[in-house]
């Protein structure tokens, strides 16, 4: 009995611990993209309060101070990324790309000339991370599977959550009822900086001791497909999250073992299953993912 | 992508603005080069004599410039059919897969002048392939473009992982490389040509592919203002539904022109594998097709500005790497962060300036 229950708790227990940056930043997209403001900027600015979160919390001693920085940057981004879109009506995909190579780069040149280890931070001591507190998980992941519930009542319960809808689908219905539809997209994409931020933090010093290079490695983007493949809706989106954290988990303990009558499984095709799959969504071959209707246009107020 | 408003003057519009825009760009990472504790002026001059100082150097700086011109092309199709192409990265790793392949099977039975232009047709053959499934998918199935390549850049770096780790590693090798080429599957180096006719320059990878390149930029030239199809897809990219409206099908434009794209994007791989590495190995886009994009943004999605845009990032590549050499704490990410500034101000920000602009030019002439 043990030796098969030893081995799926575990596996739970890591399912979990992989997904909880994929949910953060899921919701994250969730809430910016509901709010009609494309989000491909989730992994560059996970990787970006990752190296301040571990940067702080490297130089502080203190995990608290290493989240607000993980915040901070992060909220900053978002800054940038509503600057430029809804400021600006920018282009939202040419925004998140923009973020996402320059902190690719930033986090390395910031990192060798601060720290001088190969652009790594210092290994962090426990005090200064966010240390199991139940069952072998820490805060961070308990506030992960916390917020997907808050997210679905906020957007479907909530006076301002039928706004941010709204403004996603119609902004013109929103703006002819006297809403600010700039005010409202601005806090949806600064609530996304805070929750990418926390996915950061929980990279740098609860899931690891410390920042290293490209430590995001795709997760943003994977987070991403899991919300497509939640339909821009909380609870499947905690679905895909927990299925891709599964695969992933899976992947590390299929490393060269064989199965019966299929033989080794590459893990390279195991980890490719989450995009694979994504694209197969979006073909419309599972259901049809459609996307908020006003997504990605930026809104012009019309003065005649 | 954009229409000139009316009240700018033309050199305004694409020299001025873009220019400032360029120079925001390049004034931030000054700022952080000194916020870094290092003299941003010092650092310009290392990377300028880094980059052009002697004729080693601006051979460097055009072979990472041919790379440029490839996958800037490749965006600046796309966004000419009104198509974002993330996919760049892919498609040039898929096309050098090509060519790898090609080169692996065949070296041994085929002379040099045959392998040359078998490698080129592989490498915009699986680059375009590449593409044409999201392209396909965009057309047909309404999926976004930008999503599905940006999940098509990982799967193209799953499968060659795959590929290079299980099938294609050399015999008794420890890295995930191929075995080397024949000596005939190579494309000829630009010193060797000079040479034949007299020119003597330094040996660097510099190879025949810059020449492709150049040709690339005067063929997407002809196609997009001289051809049918080039009009076509340009009419899809400013309004696809008065494109339809005038009988064109919009649908086989979006394929045709992301298939293009991804040719483009593949050429790439023909410069790394088949023009400087001889044998496949793991990463050798190293972030061309991301470049790419900044290239295309800069350079307005013109083939002269992609060309000019392409030789200032192949500059900074390899300035960048002097002046990780000379100043030990600028590493060379340092010219990523000035990409992502670049595509940021002269991409995103694009419209940031011009209201000031037309204010000034406004009261100018009025």
């Amino acid at each position: 009995m043990d030796e098969l229950l030893v081995p799926l708790l575990s596996t739970l227990g890591a399912t979990l611990r992989v997904a909880t940056p994929l949910i953060l930043c899921a919701m994250a997209g969730l809430v910016s993209e509901r709010s009609g403001v494309i989000d491909i900027g989730l992994e560059g600015k996970m990787l970006a309060a990752a190296f301040s979160a571990a940067a702080m919390a490297a130089v502080s001693g203190s995990a608290w101070a290493g989240l607000g920085a993980g915040i901070l940057t992060a909220v900053m981004l978002s800054g940038v990324h509503g600057f430029a879109c809804i400021t600006h009506k920018g282009d939202q995909v040419v925004s998140g790309v923009a973020i996402n190579i320059l902190v690719s780069g930033l986090t390395i040149v910031l990192g060798m000339a601060w720290f001088q280890r190969g652009g790594q931070t210092p290994q962090l001591p426990p005090e200064a991370r966010f240390m199991p507190v139940w069952l072998g998980h820490n805060l961070m992941v308990y506030f992960a599977l916390g917020l997907v519930p808050l997210v679905a009542w906020v957007l479907g319960g909530t006076r301002f959550g039928l706004r941010l809808r709204a403004v996603g689908e119609n902004p013109q219905a929103v703006d002819t009822a006297g809403i600010s539809v700039e005010g409202l997209r601005y806090r949806a994409v600064l609530i996304g900086g805070v929750l990418t931020g926390i996915a950061g933090t929980y990279l740098a010093i609860a899931q690891n001791a410390g920042f290293s290079r490209d430590m995001s490695a795709g997760q943003g983007y994977i987070a991403l497909a899991a919300m497509i493949f939640g339909k821009w809706r909380p609870w499947p989106t905690l679905g895909a999250c927990l299925m891709f954290g599964l695969l992933d988990a899976v992947a590390i303990r299929l490393q060269g073992v064989a199965i019966a009558g299929i033989g080794e499984v590459p893990v390279q095709l195991v980890q490719a299953l989450p995009y694979a799959l994504t694209v197969i969504l979006l073909a419309g071959f599972i259901g049809k993912a459609v996307a908020p209707r006003a997504i990605g246009v930026p809104y012009v107020k019309d003065r005649t | 992508m954009s229409a000139r408003p009316a009240g700018l003057p033309r050199w305004v519009d694409v020299g001025l603005i873009p220019a400032c825009n360029v120079a925001l760009a390049l004034g931030v990472a000054g700022l952080i080069v000194l916020a870094i504790g290092e003299s941003p002026w010092r650092a310009i001059r290392i990377m300028v004599t880094g980059a052009l100082g002697q004729g080693e150097a601006i051979g460097y700086t055009l072979y990472y410039a041919t790379n440029y011109v490839f996958t800037g092309l490749a965006v600046a199709v796309a966004f000419h059919a009104g198509l974002f192409n993330i996919g760049g990265e892919g498609q040039a790793y898929i096309g050098g897969l090509g060519v790898g392949l090609a080169m692996l099977a065949l070296d041994r039975l085929l002379p040099g002048w045959l392998l040359a232009p078998i490698g080129l047709a592989l490498a915009a053959l699986f680059g375009a392939a590449w593409a044409a499934i999201p392209a396909w998918l965009q057309a047909y199935r309404g999926s976004h473009i930008v999503i599905t390549t940006i999940m098509f850049n990982f799967l193209a770096a799953a499968l060659i992982v795959y590929l290079m780790v299980n099938v294609l590693i050399a015999p008794g090798s420890m890295a995930a490389e191929s075995r080397e080429f024949a000596p005939a599957a190579r494309l000829p180096m630009m010193h060797e040509v000079l040479g034949m006719v007299g020119i003597k320059v330094g040996h660097t990878p510099l190879n025949l592919s810059i020449v492709i390149a150049v040709a690339a930029g005067i063929g997407v030239w002809l196609f997009l203002w001289h051809t049918p199809l080039g009009y076509e897809l340009r009419a899809v990219g400013h309004s696809e539904r008065a494109a339809v409206y005038a009988g064109i099908r919009s649908r086989r434009v979006v394929v045709a022109s992301l298939c293009l794209s991804g040719a483009l994007a593949g050429l790439a791989g023909l410069n790394e594998i088949l023009g400087v590495h001889h044998r496949l190995f793991l990463n050798f886009v190293a972030g061309a097709g991301f470049t790419g994009i900044a290239v295309a943004l800069m350079g307005r999605n013109h083939p002269i500005g992609v060309g000019l845009a392409a030789l200032l990032f192949g500059a900074l590549q390899q300035g960048g790497a002097e002046l990780a050499f000379e100043i030990p704490s600028i590493t060379r990410e340092m010219v990523v962060v000035i990409q992502g500034l670049v595509i940021l101000f002269s991409g995103a920000l694009a419209y940031w300036l011009r209201p000031s602009f037309e204010r000034l030019f406004a009261r100018g002439s009025g």
